[in-house]
């Protein structure tokens, strides 16, 4: 028999994993600022450090979103508000 | 899994981990600092050329991101590059950085977004810093405040997560590590190297970084 509080904590595993689906959205984001940044090397190699620069940028700026689902899944997993 | 350990209790305030961890920041950054600069030569030792080559990077980065009046940012600049780039390089030595405890982050960014505030006001005038939040039209202006408070959130977020997340996982391999019997000795090296030492570093860069274009965004 599932008791309530069995059923909270399997709930928040699983919102814990779904949680992690944000991860997708920064990969994309990442690697499309990446993809432009090697274009942009490529097409002018003395602007290097400018381009790396602002790439690192744009790279963890696209992460943030990314980091908020890592967060809400730590919460579920360590911090759970539920029990 | 646990947060920071709390070694004592003075007068009900604790004395955490994080708090312990980043005095020893703090020590190594002044000694740094004293040894660095004691005696200063016209041709410059080993260490006085390392402090002169940080001094002269973070002057260059700053000219470039802030441009040349906001040159008086650069000691700072550095000092939180310094702290963040050692704190969270702490991992490598099996201590835990202090940047994995959101209060730390928080109280950080919270100097960053007072800064930007503050030389808002300074380089607008008050009227300029409020006309600020009704551009370009005053329907916008929830949306202006909103994005203001957005800021510190974010660059906290941002770097407790990545370094919350590189603890988390460093742990979970240890803990997998107690399994194996042989080979166990050089897996974790990788994991150090690219949680430790490669987004330690990036991240603080970043946390520099968007602090600079945040203040001199405010600015101007």
């Amino acid at each position: 028999m599932i008791t309530g509080i069995e059923l909270i904590k399997a709930c928040s595993a699983i919102g814990a994993g779904l949680a992690m689906i944000a991860g997708i959205g920064p990969g994309i984001g990442q690697g499309y600022a990446a993809g432009k940044g090697a274009e942009g090397v490529g097409r002018q190699p003395e602007a290097q450090g400018d381009i790396t620069r602002t790439m690192l940028l744009g790279a963890a700026v696209a992460e943030t979103t990314g980091i908020y689902g890592l967060i809400v899944a730590m919460i579920l997993l360590f911090a759970n508000p539920f029990i | 899994m646990s947060g920071p350990k709390i070694y004592a209790e003075i007068l009900g305030f604790p004395i955490t981990e994080t708090m312990v961890n980043t005095w020893l920041v703090m020590g190594a950054i002044l000694i740094f600092a004293i040894l660095a600069t004691k005696n200063l030569k016209k041709v410059p030792g080993k260490l006085q050329l390392i402090a002169e080559m940080m001094v002269k990077g973070i002057d260059g980065l700053t000219e470039n991101t802030m441009g040349k009046k906001n040159l008086g940012f650069a000691p700072y600049m550095l000092t939180l590059f310094m702290y963040l780039g050692i704190a969270n390089l702490l991992g490598v030595v099996a201590l835990r950085p202090p940047t994995a405890d959101l209060t730390m982050t928080f109280a950080l960014s919270l100097l960053t977004f007072f800064m930007t505030q503050f030389f808002a006001i300074k380089s607008k005038g008050v009227g300029g810093f409020f006309k600020g939040f009704i551009e370009p039209i005053p329907l916008l202006l929830p949306i202006n405040i909103i994005g203001e408070f957005a800021n510190p959130i974010s660059l906290s977020f941002r770097l407790f997560g990545n370094m919350l997340g590189g603890v988390i996982i460093m742990g979970l391999i240890y803990g997998g590590l107690t399994n194996l019997m042989y080979f166990a000795a050089g897996i974790p090296i990788l994991a150090h190297l690219y949680f430790d030492i490669f987004a330690g570093l990036l991240q603080s860069f970043i946390f520099v970084m968007l602090s600079m274009v945040f203040i001199s965004m405010a600015m101007d």
